[in-house]
């Protein structure tokens, strides 16, 4: 009846997931009876869960990045305080089958559950907005997306209360994640959540590469999109192709599991290199997916607190998209090491070097960005200079281990994990909190705290180089990483600075919180009744913060390559907006619930195929496909904004404008 | 007890002393290390002034700075825009050589020159133990790797379940070793001492305890060890093979003093005896999992 599901399956027997996994239903429970105390759960329905509102979605995304963060980084300070525990005599707090979760677990949430929908959640808020439409092309696929997203991540976090998560790493190894070796459900939860979360990113890749190449304002040609909507587009074409390779490895792992195929596996003719090549074949791009948006939010935050146009546009998207194509070449520098000879390790690692060259410029570009600026030290503009510090040296260690007799020497140690910690670290998480500072007042209306913003800045870049730097000389002196106990008790030093890193890591995600709720309390002196907090050049700053659903009253007319920049100086200069246009009523794309459905069916058919309960599995098939087919007989698609509520909000928006360019002529 | 434990801990301190790959020991690590030292000094000299004009560039021009001339227009110079491309791709051309170079110099499965012949070694990675086969000498040996001084070591290495990567940091470079295939290695060390050795790929529960310690003889006594190894102690034949396949970590090193004839040949074509599972359901407790100390 429940398959391999029995009460074993509860860790009655080990206190810290079991603990670990009771406060949280509790904070969950808490949480819930809260919002419906105050009776919010109306509005969380219809303006959030159901929204096909890619603002909303967008925010959605975030939140659930941000959740994820916390959990992954709790499993990121569990690992160095064992590493700083177990060392000679000591195995530490956390048993092998205990550690070995952790580390994969830490993995898998960070890329897939934090990272992912962190970089999502920003385009779905803000490509839109940048190229002055309306919403995406397909708003209720986006809803299914972002609910599908976090079907994944709910999965992955169960695996703590019933059963277990894999011990086999973030990418899952065959032969060691076969069935032979790894027979528990660990690995089957893996498998079956990023098969979920992974059908919501390709939707949104598909979304997304259609909103770019479809949609946009009039006049809004390719070489005048914002760099931020071309690091999307590089980053979502990258997705529509890399994303399916990772559904088919999987997809046939998961068939040597459950059905005793034989890909992986070291009998009946598998070859487990080739998981290792088709995996990073996804797996290589997908560094590109996360950092590509990142140089794009880099690249809006150089321009506007310099308050000069970006230096060399034209470079910037041709390195971007030179990135975009190189980085399908560039997988087996994953394997030097497994002996594929002189020639195929020269030409990939060449290939990987050559990813340094666009790059770089880009690096050049943002500086000269600010050479000849006025450059106003905000939030964002301390990330993009800790970044710019930070990456360069992760760039270094790069190319290091692209140098194949280089990485003979390096490869899977803590110089690895100190490496893309750096890139990941300094590069994408810098850009995510630039981000979340830059465009909060947009979503909401009202700025993020500054001081305690830079505050959470400094805990993210001290606490970075504590953590990580020891990574790299550990990783000199032949240590390799996931280890759950140190056998050289000359690097316990080392590991204590490393612990003491992630706590001030930690100490910053506190203080974002902290940062968060004291905004809200104080955001009446805080708020952005402009809509351009930051004197910006893109068209998000066009229109209200937060903006109406439809974003543009009308869509603007872009001329030039800053849009709303143009527009500004213009009206400035004239001391005059352009005249009032026609407006018209809007039709929206209705809410619907289609996607929190059909999600839960897949959450229940993934749950239902790790225990093996087959009936379970069908039903939830059933389910989805259902409600999938009573969408697509709906009758009714849209509704209409009536044309007077939308001329009100324009003539008050103009008015406002208006005040704010007198403010703005007068200040300079 | 305790004091057995603080003299390890005081041994493993003083064997500590050895810096990894900063401390090379034999050509392959040399090599290996002097291009690390290089291709860090080349990009460090591009890098440094590009941290320095962040710095400096963000400070000049901060909007306070009345004496900082404001160019709000200026976005395009076609001969920065050269000199930006132009400087990443000299580096990268310059590290593309060496990486060329070098990947053909260093690659694994090339034999060292030398005037002495190699000495074969056959590798198995077990759960979770090295086995060390020497064919010509017929003896075997579990984590601990005897070689001769200024002698290449011609290795042959397989993994009898999961992957693994053989690492000697001090020697150089590391490989895979992986079931039902062969990869080959070739690496010397040119004096005498005592290496860490670990594996450098993750492999399941146990995986920590693959530590092992390559021992480099002067080339005389390591003939004499391999004589009076011969013979003596325990036999690896299809049994001894059996008992040694079973899960086990932090394994004391054993010596055998014979070994059956082509019994590596015979892990890579018929692949693992699929005896055991390393991640057993249900979870075995702490102590059971990981008996310390072997």
């Amino acid at each position: 009846m429940f398959g391999k599901l029995t009460w074993d399956a509860i860790p009655f027997n080990q206190p810290i997931p079991l603990i670990t996994s009771l406060v949280i239903m509790l904070a969950v429970a808490a949480l819930a009876i809260w919002v419906w105390r105050k009776g919010w759960w109306p509005y969380l329905w219809n303006e959030y869960i159901t929204s096909t509102d890619h603002k909303r979605i967008g925010v959605m995304y975030i939140v659930l990045a941000l959740l994820m963060l916390v959990r992954g980084f709790a499993d990121a300070i569990m690992m160095r305080a064992q590493q700083s525990l177990a060392i000679g005599a000591s195995q530490g707090y956390l048993p092998p089958e205990h550690y070995n979760q952790i580390f994969s677990a830490h993995g898998t949430i960070m890329i897939f559950f934090v990272a992912m929908p962190f970089v999502i959640g920003f385009m779905n808020f803000v490509v839109p907005l940048q190229l002055g439409v309306r919403d995406v092309a397909f708003p209720t696929m986006n809803n299914v997306s972002f609910w599908l997203s976090a079907s994944g991540a709910l999965l992955v976090n169960l695996s703590l209360f019933i059963g277990e998560f894999a011990r086999t790493g973030w990418l899952g190894f065959p032969p060691l994640s076969e069935k032979a070796f790894s027979p528990g459900v660990g690995v089957d939860y893996y498998l079956v959540s990023l098969q979920i979360s992974g059908v919501g990113t390709v939707l949104t890749a598909v979304n997304f590469v259609t909103t770019i190449l479809k949609t946009r304002a009039p006049g809004m040609s390719y070489l005048r999109m914002p760099v931020f909507c071309w690091t999307a587009l590089a980053s979502n074409l990258i997705m529509l192709a890399a994303f399916p390779v990772l559904t088919v490895v999987l997809g046939e792992l998961m068939l040597d599991r459950y059905l005793g195929f034989h890909f992986f596996t070291n009998d009946g003719g598998g070859n487990s290199m080739l998981y290792m090549n088709l995996i990073w074949v996804w797996g290589h791009p997908e560094v590109y997916i996360l950092v590509l948006p990142a140089f794009g939010i880099y690249s809006e935050v150089a321009a506007t607190f310099s308050g000069k146009p970006l230096f060399g546009y034209r470079s910037m998207v041709f390195a971007t998209m030179a990135i975009c194509i190189i980085s399908y070449c560039v997988w087996l520098h994953h394997f030097f090491t497994m002996g594929a000879g002189a020639d195929i390790n020269a030409v990939f690692g060449i290939a990987s070097m050559i990813i340094g060259i666009p790059t770089g410029v880009k690096i050049y570009n943002w500086l000269f960005t600010m050479y000849g600026g006025r450059v106003r030290f905000n939030v964002p503009m301390y990330y993009l200079i800790g970044f710019m510090l930070t990456f360069v040296i992760g760039g270094l260690t790069g190319v290091l281990l692209a140098i194949p007799p280089v990485d003979f020497i390096v490869h899977n140690s803590l110089f690895l994990v100190a490496h893309f910690h750096q890139v990941i670290i300094g590069g994408v998480v810098f850009a995510l909190m630039a981000g979340y500072t830059y465009w909060f007042p947009k979503a909401f209306g009202f700025t993020l705290d500054e001081r305690l913003g830079k505050a959470v800045f400094w805990c993210w870049f001290i606490g970075f180089h504590l953590a990580f730097m020891p990574l790299y000389v550990l990783g000199f002196w032949g240590a390799t990483r996931r280890m759950q106990h140190i056998p050289d008790p000359t690097w316990k030093p080392y590991l204590d600075v490393a612990f003491v890193g992630a706590v001030i890591i930690g100490l910053g995600i506190v203080l974002t919180v902290v940062q968060l709720l004291y905004s809200i309390k104080t955001r009446d002196q805080r708020r952005d009744v402009t809509g351009d907090p930051w004197d910006g050049r893109t068209l998000e700053w066009l229109t209200l913060s937060p903006p109406p659903h439809y974003n543009f009253a009308v869509l603007p007319d872009v001329h030039g390559e800053e849009a709303y920049w143009t527009r500004k100086q213009t009206a400035i200069k004239e001391d005059r907006l352009i005249d009032e246009p026609n407006y018209q009523p809007i039709e929206m794309p209705l809410n619907t619930p289609t996607g929190v459905i059909v999600a839960f069916f897949a959450a229940v058919c993934g749950f239902a195929v790790i225990w093996y309960i087959w009936w379970l599995a069908i039903l939830g098939l059933i389910g989805a496909f259902a409600v999938f087919v009573w969408y697509a007989w709906r009758d009714e698609h849209e509704h209409i904004i009536p044309v007077e509520e939308v001329r009100e909000n324009a003539r008050e928006r103009r008015r406002i404008r208006m005040e704010h360019l007198h403010e703005l002529s007068r200040s300079t | 007890m305790q004091r057995d434990a603080i003299v390890a801990s005081l041994a493993l301190a003083v064997a500590g002393c050895n810096r990894g790959i900063l401390d090379p020991v034999g050509p392959v690590a040399s090599a290996e290390k002097q291009i690390l030292i290089n291709s860090t000094a080349i990009m460090l000299a591009i890098i440094i002034p590009t941290m320095l004009a962040t710095v400096a560039f963000a400070w000049w021009f901060r909007r306070g700075n009345t004496k900082a001339t404001y160019r709000p227009d200026w976005e395009y110079s076609g001969a920065v825009e050269m000199v930006v491309w132009a400087i990443p791709a000299l580096t990268i051309m310059l590290l593309g050589g060496i990486a060329w170079i070098g990947s053909h110099d260093l690659e694994p499965s090339k034999p060292l020159k030398s005037n002495v012949p190699p000495l074969n070694v056959e590798v198995v990675s077990l759960d979770w133990k090295w086995l060390f086969i020497y064919p010509d000498q017929g003896i075997a040996t579990v984590n601990e790797l005897v070689v001769p001084a200024g002698t290449p070591v011609s290795f042959r290495l397989t993994s009898a379940t999961v992957w693994n990567a053989f690492f000697v940091p001090q020697m150089g470079t590391m490989i895979y070793t992986m079931p039902r295939m062969t990869t080959r290695l070739n690496l010397q060390a040119d004096k005498p001492g005592v290496f860490d050795g670990l594996s450098s790929h993750f492999s399941g529960d146990g995986f920590p305890g693959m530590q092992f310690k390559v021992q480099s003889l002067p080339p005389d006594q390591f003939a004499m060890w391999a004589q009076g190894a011969r013979g003596q102690g325990a036999v690896l034949d299809g049994r001894g093979y059996a008992e040694l396949s079973k899960p086990s970590s932090y394994v004391k090193p054993i010596t055998y003093g014979s070994v059956a004839p082509g019994l590596y040949d015979a892990i890579v074509a018929n692949g693992a005896p699929q005896l055991h599972a390393p991640q057993a359901a249900p979870p075995p407790s702490k102590n059971s999992a990981v008996p310390a100390g072997g």
